[in-house]
């Protein structure tokens, strides 16, 4: 692919006093993408999407967004993003009329049509406070904020954690249907992965600051194992493949491994494993404990 | 399986069993995103795939359709299929199996490969 990609970070880290909230991070997120960024609370999402905005500023290394720097060419790339901060803060007291006013005057590229016409859909009363509408329709309000800048690249951090199941599938149902019809590019950040499965076609997975798993989500389904057999040493088993966890009983040993071909031996029993325990996996996966392949450049096409 | 594999074979399932007719209109993209909050992406690779099988076609501005000769399987060679299938679930509920029981087996039955031992 010709274009820059939506997102590319190198060697890229921040730090928070003693603290590294994210470190050695080199990544792309290709154009047109819908990406799952996942990790436990603290792991470094808000703080990259941050990066990624132009909110706070690097420690190391460099971010580009739109193939642009978000903070010395600013004015050239915050009109074409649009970012959903988490537990979507809107101003509770004005009303929904008077928040899409407050958006377009912000805003030089604001589509009001758009804006009015999903608030319309949504059957959300425009004189009505922010502030008295429920948990679900507050997120569709500062999703429709974002939208209405007519972004190329969303970023959402944390959209779903705090609605129920309905107005969760309400939300990305919202979000999937501005990817088909715009194109737009979107990052979206979860510590839940049960429904991303059906909505982002790429992952990256963040623990302590560092991503750890970055890729087509079809393919990371695609190249990992989980292998049973009797209880053995899975050393011959990692010289191969790339162990990410492995679970013992007495009697029978369990690997989870990204898989570097085929599995010969035949006393390992090979099951396909779903993404939520593939990211649970890396998520508890400390790096040294089994060896990491070489971070080179984690480029995936779309 | 994958997402986008799970609808191909349910489109190429409705086509097999006539549920699908030659020229017939699939929905749009957006209106399988919509109804089922689902990757665009995947909807378009699962057309690119039943395109390149050639199932269906899409055509330029107006929309995608069922393919005019998809190669049903002749539909008394169904009827029989069917019959003898009918026989099949009455045998195995008669042996004391449940729907789910039934359900695994023929599902075994389709992926003999799915736990393998690879020598």
């Amino acid at each position: 692919m010709s274009e820059s990609p939506a997102l590319r970070t190198t060697q890229l880290g921040k730090r928070y006093g003693a603290t590294w909230a994210l470190r050695d991070c080199t990544l792309d997120v290709p154009t047109g993408s819908v990406t799952a960024l996942v990790g436990p609370n603290g792991a470094g999402k808000s703080t990259l999407l941050h990066l990624a905005i132009g909110l706070s500023r690097a420690t190391t290394g460099t971010v580009e967004v739109l193939g642009r720097s978000p903070i010395s060419e600013a004015s050239a790339v915050l009109p074409r993003l649009g970012f959903v901060a988490q537990d979507h803060p809107l101003h509770k007291g004005l009303t929904v009329a008077e928040m899409l006013t407050y958006g377009r005057k912000l805003n030089p590229t604001w589509d009001d049509e758009l804006a009015r016409r999903r608030i319309d859909e949504l059957g959300l009363p425009p004189s009505r406070k922010v502030g008295k509408l429920s948990g679900g329709q507050q997120a569709q309000v500062a999703l429709t904020l974002a939208l209405a800048k007519r972004p190329e690249l969303l970023l959402l951090d944390e959209p779903v954690a705090s609605l129920d199941p309905l107005a969760r599938r309400e939300f990305l149902n919202a979000v999937m249907e501005v990817v088909a019809e715009h194109g737009v590019t979107v990052i979206l950040s979860s510590h839940i992965v049960a429904e991303l499965e059906r909505v982002c076609d790429h992952l990256i997975t963040l623990t302590e600051g560092h991503p750890q798993l970055v890729g087509r989500i079809d393919e990371i389904v695609a190249s990992h194992r989980l292998l049973t057999g009797p209880r053995s040493d899975p050393s011959s088993v990692a010289r191969v493949h790339h162990v990410i966890r492995e679970t013992h009983t007495d009697r029978q040993t369990t690997l989870l491994v990204r898989a570097g071909g085929h599995v010969y031996d035949t006393c390992w029993e090979q099951h396909e494993v779903d993404l939520e325990e593939i990211v649970l996996a890396y998520l508890g996966y400390r790096p040294g404990v089994a060896s990491r392949a070489p971070a080179a450049r984690e480029v995936v096409t779309s | 399986m994958p997402a986008y594999l799970q609808l191909v074979q349910q489109v190429r399932q409705a086509i097999r069993l006539g549920i699908l007719q030659p020229g017939d209109q699939l929905p749009t993209v957006k209106e399988v995103v919509t109804s089922l909050t689902i990757n665009p992406n995947t909807v378009l690779h699962a057309y690119r795939q039943l395109d390149f099988e050639g199932l269906i076609e899409g055509r330029r501005g107006v929309g995608t359709f069922v393919s005019a000769d998809p190669v049903p399987p002749p539909p008394d060679e169904l009827k029989s299929l069917r019959s003898s299938l009918e026989r099949w679930v009455e045998r195995a509920r008669s042996a004391g199996l449940d729907d789910e029981s039934i359900a695994g087996l023929v599902g075994d039955a389709l992926r003999p490969s799915t736990v393998s031992r690879v020598a």
